[in-house]
Parts: structure tokens; sequence; C-alpha cells
């Protein structure tokens, strides 16, 4: 993704599997047709239709598995070992 | 913040030292931190060692009241520190396996979060969690939260190009992208008074587990370390990307339990804007510094990885405590 600043045209970026970047002054409306503000200079808009706070992203698309390219064969990750006993995050 | 209490035999020397005044003699702390360090189970859970490097690191921060500036650039306290970080290093590669991206490293990390699926404490916090053991909880996050995202600001002059603009991009709205009330840090700050808890910063230090020092202080060595500014990297997007969902399942647990907006607003803050730095961080950053530093790809999927390790003992141990009726504290909340 190429980052633009607001001196330039609003650019609009798309994730993998995820939502749209948005960077850049541009109005947006939701299906009333009021004005939303976002809270923060660079926002992601969902794309998978999950998400709570739409029209912006919360990070659903994960649980719902959304994908906008089919899945890989093969494992993105190897490790060197057998990965330790799983440790939670979070 | 205030000195805390010593843990241990390293830190009752430190303390002693530090607050003594400037180029007080250390000998002794050197002599002391080598046995500590190899009579030590585990360094990754010592109370005594993890206490002491969060005190030297914390001189770097916002430093320590009662104890001389100049403290923080002593060769002989370096000399300590360094010590206990190659054995806190060597430690943390024992217990993480190193992974290896197959095709590239913002595909590898996003392998890597999904795969990453231990009992979460978030889960517990939504359904079954009591107003006190919530309290607890932000207790153990002040360490960090109120200093949210300068460990990684360390990293800044150390990258270059589409890595460096996307890391200030991130950082830029972590720090309220101009608004000061709109901190992360500040944001949490009211939350802590929500929850009829202290934001002053230390205010807990007393009261929480080692796990919280490792976890701060992982960040610290990744920070503080240019050798490991792939490694800080990384342990940014793993934290960014393990964070909106379980900021979801915050909030609505602290709705359950009548919490106000106050105390919500920190954890509503971070659902949306966690999910716009969780790509920024994965793709722009991660990935751009893979992209243009490929000899330290995999320190940032080691940081990543350490990340994940650590937080989930941290937070995964809270919840084990928990669920058998117990303070995860070392002593109660006033």
């Amino acid at each position: 993704m190429s980052a633009a600043s607001s001196a330039h045209p609003a650019s609009i970026t798309s994730c993998p599997d995820g939502p749209l970047i948005v960077r850049g002054e541009l109005a947006l409306f939701d299906d009333q047709g009021e004005a939303v503000m976002p809270n923060r200079r660079t926002f992601a808009l969902c794309r998978c239709g999950a998400s709570a706070i739409r029209p912006f992203c919360d990070g659903s698309h994960k649980l719902v598995g959304f994908r906008t390219t089919p899945p890989p064969r093969t494992a993105a990750v190897t490790f060197d070992e057998p990965a330790p006993s799983t440790l939670n995050a979070e | 913040m205030d000195v805390p209490s010593a843990r241990g035999e390293v830190t009752e020397i430190l303390i002693a030292r530090l607050t003594a005044g400037e180029r007080a003699p250390l000998d002794d702390l050197a002599a002391t931190t080598t046995a500590a360090l190899a009579a030590s189970d585990d360094v990754l859970t010592d109370d005594d060692l993890q206490l002491a490097l969060f005190l030297m690191y914390e001189l770097h921060y916002g430093g320590l009241d009662g104890v001389a500036d100049t403290w923080e650039w002593d060769p002989r306290l370096l000399a300590v520190r360094e010590r206990i970080e190659r054995e806190f290093e060597a430690a943390l590669r024992r217990a993480v396996s190193q992974p290896r991206a197959t095709r590239d490293v913002s595909e590898a990390l996003f392998a890597l979060v999904t795969d990453d699926d231990g009992p979460s404490l978030s889960a517990f916090v939504e359904r079954d969690a009591t107003a006190e053991q919530v309290r607890e909880i932000l207790a153990c996050r002040t360490i960090y939260t109120l200093k949210e995202a300068d460990p990684h600001s360390w990293a800044i002059p150390r990258l270059h190009g589409r890595a460096k603009s996307a890391l200030v991009e991130i950082q830029a709205d972590e720090y309220g992208g101009g608004r000061p009330e709109r901190l992360h840090a500040t944001i949490f700050a009211a939350a802590l008074r929500g929850a009829g808890l202290d934001d002053r910063y230390g205010a807990y230090a007393d009261h929480v587990p080692a796990t919280v020092y490792t976890s701060m202080n992982l960040m610290s060595l990744f920070g503080l370390h240019r050798r490991l500014r792939g490694a800080i990297v990384g342990h940014l997007a793993a934290y960014e990307m393990t964070s909106s969902l379980p900021c979801r399942a915050y909030a609505t647990g602290l709705r359950r339990l009548g919490f106000g907006d106050d105390v919500t607003d920190y954890f509503d803050e971070h659902v949306e804007a966690d999910a716009v730095h969780e790509q920024l961080a994965a793709r722009d950053l991660a990935g751009s510094l893979a992209d243009d530093e490929p000899e330290i790809a995999n320190d940032i999927l080691f940081g990543a990885a350490a990340c994940l390790a650590i937080d989930g003992r941290l937070w995964g141990g809270l919840r084990e405590r928990f669920e058998v009726g117990e303070s995860a504290l070392r002593k109660p909340l006033p």
C-alpha cells in the first residue's frame, strides 16, 4: 500500500482478506445520508459486512473467514523447532 | 514514578544505590546480579531481575523520583543492565521458536496471529469476570498502557522510507493525531479514574506480578537496541493484530459489569484504531521493512512470536488465577 498525504487526492487501498484503507480528505455518508466523521486521519472501511461498527472495520473479517484471494495451499510460516505449547494472546 | 519496593537482593541494592545520589559505588550490584542470574529458575518470571531491568529501563522513559537523571547513561549501570539483557534474550530465544516466512513476512504475520489460539483473557472478561478482576487487569495494564506506544517509538530514527512513514502514521494515531486528549495513554488514564483506580504512573508497581514487567521489558529490550529494530517492528505488528477483537470483548464485558463510557472509551477506541493499525503494521511497516532489509525479516517474525508468547503468559496467567478464584496481584488493591 502506498501512503498519500491530505495534500494529495484521497486514496483507497484494498487489503488482502481485509478492509479498505482510506487516506486523505473525503466526505463519508451513512445509509440515511448522514455525514459520518472518521475518528482518525487514516481509517479502515469494512469490506466483509460483519463489522459491528460499520462503515468502519473492527477486525471481524478474521472471525468470518472473509477472503479476497483463494486460500494458499501451503503454510505461510514454519518454525525452526516445534512451536511451544500454545501461548495465548490477550 | 515513585521508586517501588524491592523484590529481592538485586533490587534492594539497586534501589539503595540509585537513591544514594550520583555515582554511588556499584561493585556489589554487579556481583549480586551475576549470582542472581545464575541462581534464577526462569529469568522470564523472576520478580527481582525483571523489576531490576524495568527500573534501569525506566531511566530512559519518565525516570524515577529521587533518582539522579545522570544514572541513565552511567556506564557501570549499563554494564549491569547488559548482563540481565543477555540472559533475558537467551531465555526468550529458548522459549520462542523462530518463525520463518515461506512466502512474505506480512502473510506470515497474519498466519502467526491466526494460529495463536490459547485461552483468552478478553473472552473471560466478556462473559465471566467480576468488577474486582477487571480492576486487577486494569492495574496490570498500567505499567505499559500509561506510556502506550512509547517503546515502539524508539524505532523511528532507525527505520527509513516506507517503513518509517508507516510507523509514524501508526504512532501519530496512538498519540492522538494532534489532539492531546486523544492520546491513548490519556484515554487509558481516564478509564482508570472511571474505574476508581489511581492514574499516576507506577501507582501499582508493587501490586503487579513479574510477568507485567517481563512484557514491558520485552518492548524496551527490542526498542532500545538498534540491532533488534526488526523485533520491535514485529512486536508492534503482533500487538496491533491481536487487539481490535479482544478490545471489543473487553468493552462488552465492562458494559455487562456496569462500567461507564469513561472506562469503555479506551477499549472502543482500540476496536476501531487497531483494525487500521493492524493493516498498516503488518503490510506497510513490517512488509516494507522486510522488503528493504531482508536480512532482518526473521527478526521481525521473532519479535512478533515473542510478543504473542510473553503477553500470552501474562494475560493467560491472570485468567488462570481468576478461574481458581484467586487474585492475580501480589497484594490487594487499596
